[in-house]
């Protein structure tokens, strides 16, 4: 029975991997590697593909980005990596698979506060990890402080705490009141969940909509994807269920999570990835980082889109990245130390 | 006749023909070696001040969840496989046929799939409470308690329900190849069906419960999507935040190493435990014992508790899903590129099994040619990789791939001036690589015991006859094997294209799989745009379950005329041959 089958899925197979080499050596090209979904990065390429005329070749991986570049070495065909999660982003650097960029287009696009400062990295967008709440509540403003009130007991709906998107949260409340307040902090948070923390952010807007809990944290774009009914009816439904509140942390400002991207070390198209990262920056591109994907821009003159802007006036935690960034193992430990997940 | 058989040995193992099979298989346990070694390299750059952190706060309770896990959904498979295998072997009741392959539906189900789609399904604004709540007349979500799936418990059945047929297909052949004429006897001695079921059909399935429950249980240990994602911490998970929240790569492989001693450690345990049994298959004319004819509502209880399964580990979920992807499709249409990525899963995974068939019926040949306790030494080490996570074996895989791959750049451009860039990895080969050094356990495992039920006296016949050891292995062996061959195929074709870890960190450039393009949406958390993919992904997985359904009950026919009661079906999926040869099946007499 196999033979045949396997016979003509071998020329199949065969055919499409000539078809993969072809791409891969066509000229004018450049190689993406992101961890930004394929669904997020699309309309991103599609718009350079068709403004520069260099085709963009993409492979979404999710976690080991940094690792595989590093094991290729000096032939690795990544030109452009893209990360989300500011620890990502710095992790490249750490592993050596980054390279700086001297751009005055990059330098003038993207504030200061939000690229390395050697050039081996830059912020393209921002996401606030923002507090989804139960119509019922009738809030009008929240602290992330708030999340440990008596009167949120068993209220409380988040993702796991080992998720980037929780620990560079952790770590910047690290950063503003040291390691032991954050954890009586997050201590405080576990004993008011209502569920196991598991799932995705938008699992809390459902939940909510549910009964299960009555206020969590999510990202910002989600309430965009959400609202906008891009996702269909159903999570119109979740996403109307619920109040979206930019918190503060310690009066300070919102806590901002960044996607953004560096120049691969051994960029064999090392031009064209310049092009491409000083495009992504480009108001053109951020545009589509605003209104596709309902993130905040980094440009300053790019608009945010209505229903993102209809949020509030978002006031940025201004403590620097990397002060963040540094307090991320410590986050983490403390996910574990205090159980959150278990 | 005893020295004919010595000279026919000397004649097998002689001539430095065994020393061939052994070189031969010793590479391909190389192969899945190198990943490993490179582990132990990655685990030995020192992983700082992980270990008394790791001590005090995470093994207590990952190593808790982790062992109520496997013991849940080792009890539970257990349970259901074996039941339902004595079940459909057993007795005779109406649709049994059918029953009879479709418990083995599940498999086309990826875990990770079954757990969104319950995790939907069972929501407080799910299908189901939504419509007990209209049922009972009540409007508050609130009013009405519900279990949660997102809970041990919840983790345990959805695993359990998903991972059973491992268990159900191993088992189910060693009550219809084995123990047929051992069952009668112990029916004319008086013993109650009941009774023959624990005392004598349990024991001599023990080997083949351990061999699908092992396999089970790694998957469950192995599992991250629905663990992680219904707030399971095991061992696997912890493995994953090391490395990715605290950068600790180091770290995590020493994790992951730790873990893999455990799981060879346990399996050595098992083997040992039965050391002094040996399990020989006695009949040259394998057959099932005569079952017993159900009727009334004690038919009626059989075809519930078979049908109980099929719903909850396929049906259930598999119709959610379609359902979601058909209303996706309404809202947003076809995403174009999934035909694509429906031929690239089928690609990638047809030469990856065919890769693995091939080298899993070498690494098992040379074991069976060679007396030394080498042959079957290497056989073991080729199915280490199945105990390892998927992504901690990509990672471990890297290494020395990619520094091959360069090395033969630069001879390339050194010797021929030609420039090749990165051949391996820019061609796939490197996903089949991973697979291949995944899931050669499973093929291996099923030639080995292909292997085992044929008789040492048809290598000698055949030797005898002027035969090479090779000429033998595929003139004689690989035919009457083909069978096993084929259910070893069926499981490693839809393992390569239900996984998800090692493929997305080792593909190529613009190639997407349906299990990548889901999870990008899963990730994202777009999951009604994974939903066709989900879908494609149950429906692909379905056609080899299908395709040797059809060719057993076509083959049924054929034997049913000439050998009473061999349930063909057996000798196609299950990893387990009768000694007779069927191509040349034998009469009644």
């Amino acid at each position: 029975m196999f033979p045949v089958r396997f016979r003509s899925t071998l020329l199949l197979a065969g055919a499409a991997f000539a078809g993969l080499a072809a791409q891969a050596s066509a000229q004018q090209a450049v190689n993406l590697y992101t961890t930004r979904e394929p669904g997020l990065v699309r309309p991103l390429i599609e718009a350079f593909e068709k403004k520069s005329g260099v085709k963009v070749n993409t492979v979404f991986v999710k976690e080991g980005l940094a690792e595989r570049v590093a094991a290729e070495g000096a032939r690795s065909p990544a030109d452009v990596l893209m990360e989300v999660d500011m620890g990502k982003l710095v992790d490249l650097v750490n592993r050596g698979v980054a390279q700086p960029v001297k751009s005055a287009a990059l330098e003038a696009a993207v504030p200061a506060n939000l690229r390395d400062p050697e050039g081996r990295w830059f912020a393209l967008s921002m996401r606030a990890r923002v507090v989804y709440a139960s119509r019922a509540l009738g809030l009008k403003s929240i602290t992330y402080e708030d999340f440990t009130k008596p009167e949120y007991k068993g209220r409380v709906c988040v993702r796991s705490g080992q998720h980037p998107y929780n620990t560079a949260l952790i770590a910047a409340v690290i950063a503003h009141h040291g390691v032991e307040k954050a954890e009586v902090w997050l201590r405080g948070v576990k004993a008011n969940l209502a569920r196991k923390a598991s799932g995705g952010d938008r699992e809390v807007a459902r939940d909510i909509l549910g009964g299960i809990c009555q206020i969590g944290l999510g990202n910002s774009y989600y309430v965009g994807l959400m609202r906008s009914g891009t996702g269909g009816p159903d999570q119109k439904k979740w996403g109307d269920a619920i109040d979206v509140l930019l918190p503060t942390l310690a009066g300070a400002g919102t806590h901002v999570n960044i996607s953004g991207a560096a120049l691969a070390r051994n960029a064999p198209n090392r031009e064209n990835a310049v092009k491409l990262l000083e495009w992504l920056a480009s108001d053109e591109a951020q545009a589509i980082y605003a209104e596709g994907n309902f993130e905040y821009p980094i440009a300053r003159n790019a608009k945010i889109t209505p229903i993102i802007a209809a949020l509030g006036e978002l006031k940025v935690d201004p403590l620097p990245i990397a002060d963040i960034v540094r307090n991320r193992k410590q986050a983490s430990e403390l996910v574990d130390k205090v159980g959150f997940d278990n | 006749m005893s020295s004919g058989q010595d000279k026919a040995k000397a004649g097998i193992f002689g001539e430095g023909g065994d020393r061939r099979w052994l070189i031969a298989s010793s590479c391909v346990a190389l192969l899945v070696l190198a990943p490993l070694v490179s582990l132990i390299l990655i685990a030995g750059r020192g992983s700082g001040d992980l270990w008394p952190h790791i001590l005090a706060y995470v093994l207590p309770q990952a190593l808790r969840d982790t062992a109520i896990l496997l013991l849940g959904v080792g009890v539970v498979v257990v349970t259901l496989g074996a039941g339902l295998a004595w079940l459909v072997t057993a007795y005779e009741f109406p649709g049994r046929r059918i029953f009879d392959w479709a418990l083995l539906l599940p498999l086309a189900t990826p875990t990770y799939i079954v757990a969104y789609a319950y995790l939907d399904l069972m929501h407080p604004i799910g299908p189901v409470q939504t419509g007990l709540r209209a049922l009972l007349g009540l409007t508050d979500p609130r009013a009405l308690w519900f279990p949660d799936v997102r809970t041990m418990t919840g983790c345990i059945l959805l695993l359990s329900f998903v991972l059973y047929p491992y268990v159900y297909l191993s088992t189910r052949a060693m009550f219809l190849m084995q123990a047929g004429s051992l069952l009668e006897a112990a029916r004319t001695l008086g013993a109650s069906r009941t009774r023959v079921f624990f005392r004598v059909a349990l024991p001599l399935a023990r080997p083949a419960i351990a061999v699908g429950a092992s396999l089970a249980l790694m998957e469950a240990l192995n599992d991250i999507g629905a663990s992680e994602f219904l707030g399971v911490q095991t061992l696997s998970v912890s493995i994953y935040s090391t490395w990715i929240n605290r950068s600790n790569l180091p770290g995590a492989a020493q994790i992951a190493l730790a873990m893999l001693a455990v799981v060879v450690a346990l399996v050595l345990l098992e083997r040992w435990a039965r050391r002094r049994q040996r399990y020989v298959s006695q009949a040259q004319r394998a057959r099932r014992a005569a079952p017993l004819q159900l009727t009334g509502w004690r038919a009626g209880l059989a075809i519930a508790i078979v049908s109980t399964p099929i719903f909850i580990g396929f049906i259930l979920p598999a119709g959610h899903v379609a359902h979601e992807a058909f209303k996706r499709v309404r809202f947003a249409g076809f995403s174009p590129q999934i035909g694509q990525e429906i031929l690239n899963t089928i690609a990638i995974a047809s030469v990856a099994t065919v890769v693995a068939m091939a080298l899993g019926f070498l690494v098992a040949s040379a074991a069976r040619l060679s007396r030394a306790p080498m042959g079957g030494a290497l056989l073991r080490v080729s199915s280490l990789g199945y105990a390892a996570p998927g992504t901690v074996l990509a990672i471990g895989l890297m290494t020395p791939l990619f520094a091959l791959d360069n090395i033969i750049a630069d001879s390339a451009e050194r010797f021929f001036g030609i420039s090749l860039g990165l051949l391996i990895s820019g061609s796939g080969a490197a996903l089949v690589y991973a697979y291949v050094a995944r899931f050669l356990a499973i093929s291996a495992g099923g030639v080995e015991s292909g292997l085992a039920k044929l008789s040492p006296s048809l290598d000698q016949a055949a030797r005898v006859l002027g035969q090479s050891a090779g000429g033998a292995m595929r003139r004689v062996q690989l035919p009457l094997i083909r069978p096993a061959l084929g259910g070893a195929a069926l499981l490693v074709f839809v393992d390569c294209m239900k996984e998800l870890p090692a493929t997305l960190l080792l593909r190529p450039l613009n190639f997407e799989t349906l299990a990548t393009h889901l999870y990008g949406e899963a990730a994202r958390g777009t999951y009604e745009d994974g939903a066709v993919a989900a879908t494609c992904i149950v429906l692909v997985g379905l056609v080899p379950v299908m395709m040797l359904a059809r060719l057993s009950r076509r083959r049924a026919f054929a034997w049913d005329k000439s050998v009473e009661g061999v349930d063909p079906m057996a000798r196609d999926l299950l990893l387990v041959e009768p000694a007779g040869a069927p191509d040349k099946p034998r009469g009644k007499a």
